[in-house]
């Protein structure tokens, strides 16, 4: 599904689409990105999975510290306050 | 929960609980960002410790004019990279997920993305599938993982990532791209599962 008359087709929303959510996106791209996605239900599904993915690898922080690193690190202390 | 600079105060007045406590904020982050400088995580937990030991030595000095966070990473990213690299910010290849296969020759979607079900981002965010976006993390490329985590695990601003990295923030955002579309891709089959 191109849509040649809005001046974007698919693929280049699809390359823009970090640019938009990052919002870098000079304002007359900017709005012939919406303009295609406001007629595309293929990128503006694109866009919202990029959105979930985003804010899926928000939530999934680090491992909390095992108590093995946590005594190497209490070592490091010891070893520069003794140092 | 007691701030970083409080915290800070502490640890220069020789309280190892400050030492621990902001050791359990952001060492984990650490090594992870260090993975994608260092091959193996013993090399990445060792350029991890080094930085604490560095931030000991250097406590009278440090000045507080950057957010300890970024501190941190900026010195783990310079140890990182004379303990192995000096490529800077190389790109990847393109990306299949969004390679031009996936589009017919008017630059329509020939395999459009299949739609994920409206509780997909729930279940995405939640802890039951911190499993499967770590394991995807762990596989992205070092140039857009190191990307990815600033930007996305950390919330660094594009701009502070750019910066820590050396890279433009054009390059930032490329690597992003890959990285995001990636992880997209990687998180596809658990998504689509109704």
């Amino acid at each position: 599904m191109a849509w040649p008359r809005t001046g974007i087709v698919c693929r280049k929303a699809a390359d823009l689409v970090t640019e938009y959510l990052e919002d870098a996106l000079p304002p007359r791209d900017r709005a012939r990105f919406e303009a295609h996605l406001a007629g595309c239900r293929h990128c503006a599904e694109y866009r919202r999975q990029l959105r979930i993915t985003i804010s899926a690898v928000a939530r999934a922080g680090p491992e909390e510290l095992s108590s093995a690193a946590r005594s190497e690190l209490a070592a490091v202390y010891r070893r520069w306050r003794s140092g | 929960m007691a701030g970083d600079s409080e915290l800070l105060g502490r640890l220069r007045g020789g309280d190892e609980e400050a030492f621990a406590e902001l050791a359990g904020r952001y060492h984990a982050s650490m090594v992870d960002l260090a993975a994608a400088y260092v091959p193996g995580r013993a090399a990445a937990e060792e350029a991890a410790q080094g930085t604490w030991l560095g931030l000991l030595r250097g406590l009278d000095g440090f000045d507080g004019q950057a957010p300890l966070k970024t501190w941190l990473f900026r010195i783990l990213i310079s140890r990182a990279r004379s303990a192995r690299e000096r490529e800077r910010g190389s790109l990847p290849a393109a990306d299949p997920a969004v390679g031009p296969g996936r589009f017919d020759c008017r630059g329509g979607w020939a395999c459009p993305p299949r739609p994920w079900p409206g509780d997909a981002g729930e279940r995405l965010r939640a802890p039951g599938a911190r499993q499967l976006i770590r394991a995807a993390l762990d596989e992205l490329p070092a140039g857009p993982r190191r990307v990815v985590l600033l930007r996305d695990a950390e919330g660094l601003a594009g701009s502070e990532v750019s910066e820590l990295l050396g890279i433009s923030e054009a390059s930032q955002r490329v690597l992003l791209h890959h990285g995001r579309t990636r992880l997209r891709r990687a998180l596809a089959a658990e998504a689509e599962r109704a």
